[in-house]
């Protein structure tokens, strides 16, 4: 008889979301664009911000966004966290670097991991430059960067993050 | 520049939760995972499935546990003709509030019938039991139509 099992405390409840993605405009520029090792942002025509990813539109102005902007490979660390726990399914063995990179030219950050780095001395305001796979792995993916790595060059004042110049060729090394 | 590709890709996000079921829920899935329906009474005597931890009058904790019977009456249904991939049941099918004999609330669950001219208010209908129970609600594995029942 059954009864003699333990009673029960907890149940799987998982939800799985299935998506179709099919990227627009900003975000295919983007990703054909990635897939020749460039990183492509754009500019607000009104604020003159440059974005990256674009996603077609400046969030502060609301205007259409068109002009494209080749950016280089290296930024600044805007901020970070040490991962300790693992993620299901994620093959990334903690701890871990996700970090918000500025790239120079750009005034937006977006995530991705960084490495090659002692963990503790990872700070706010470091320079980093991107890690490109061999161009034979390139696809339509951000990850073609497989992560980014320090700089040695001075750190950037926190109130200069996210407002420096173009910096170099836009083209991977 | 013009982007003449499409980009387009399938993708999945879940969220793998566990949830800790409570002693009430908890005992109620033991039921289930045992072959038993378990309802629980409340302080106006209406006997409750599935039970809830508190009273929904009095918001006192509940604790008198009662069985309930495998049988019960269609309150309301809903037929699906086109099931999805996370519907319990892969061919046509309903959704029934059954309440079960010596429950005074129904409970939602699914019905299998052969067609929506099959289920009607008042219809009697039973449970069918999944092979391996796991304590779980679709340890239960659908309703079926009693044959010649009709409250």
């Amino acid at each position: 008889m059954s009864t003699a099992r333990p009673d029960v405390t907890g149940i799987e409840a998982p939800v799985y979301l299935h998506y179709h993605f099919t990227a627009g405009t900003a975000p295919a520029r983007f990703l054909v664009r990635l897939r020749e090792g460039l990183l492509s942002g754009q500019r607000c025509p009104r604020c003159a911000k440059v974005y990256i990813p674009a996603r077609g539109s400046c969030p502060a102005c609301g205007v259409p966004t068109t002009e494209e902007v080749l950016l280089p490979d290296r930024g600044t660390v805007q901020s970070f966290t040490i991962v300790h726990i693992p993620i299901p399914g994620n093959p990334i063995e903690p701890p871990y670097v996700v970090a918000n990179i500025v790239l120079d030219g750009a005034n937006i950050s977006f995530i991705h991991l960084l490495s090659d780095c002692v963990n503790e001395a990872v700070r706010i305001g470091q320079r980093v430059e991107a890690v490109w796979r061999p161009p034979e792995e390139w696809d339509y993916a951000m990850d073609n960067i497989r992560h980014f790595r320090p700089l040695d060059e001075p750190d950037v004042p926190v109130e200069r993050i996210g407002t420096l110049p173009v910096s170099g060729p836009a083209v991977p090394r | 520049m013009a982007i003449t590709e499409k980009l387009s890709q399938e993708f999945e996000l879940g969220f793998t939760y566990t949830r800790s079921t409570g002693p009430v829920v908890g005992r109620f899935l033991t039921g289930l995972r045992d072959g038993r329906v378990l309802g629980i009474r409340g302080s106006d005597g209406r006997v409750l499935v599935p039970p809830p931890e508190y009273d929904p009058v009095t918001a006192e904790a509940l604790s008198d546990w009662v069985e309930v019977g495998q049988e019960g009456t269609v309150v309301s249904w809903c037929w699906v003709s086109e099931p999805r991939a996370s519907h319990p049941l892969q061919q046509p099918f309903a959704w029934v509030m059954v309440r079960l004999d010596g429950a005074d609330v129904p409970m939602i669950h699914c019905l299998q019938a052969p067609s929506a001219e099959a289920v009607s208010t008042g219809a009697r209908v039973r449970v069918t039991w999944v092979a391996e129970p796991r304590g779980h609600i679709t340890d239960i594995r659908c309703f079926v139509p009693v044959p010649g029942g009709v409250s």
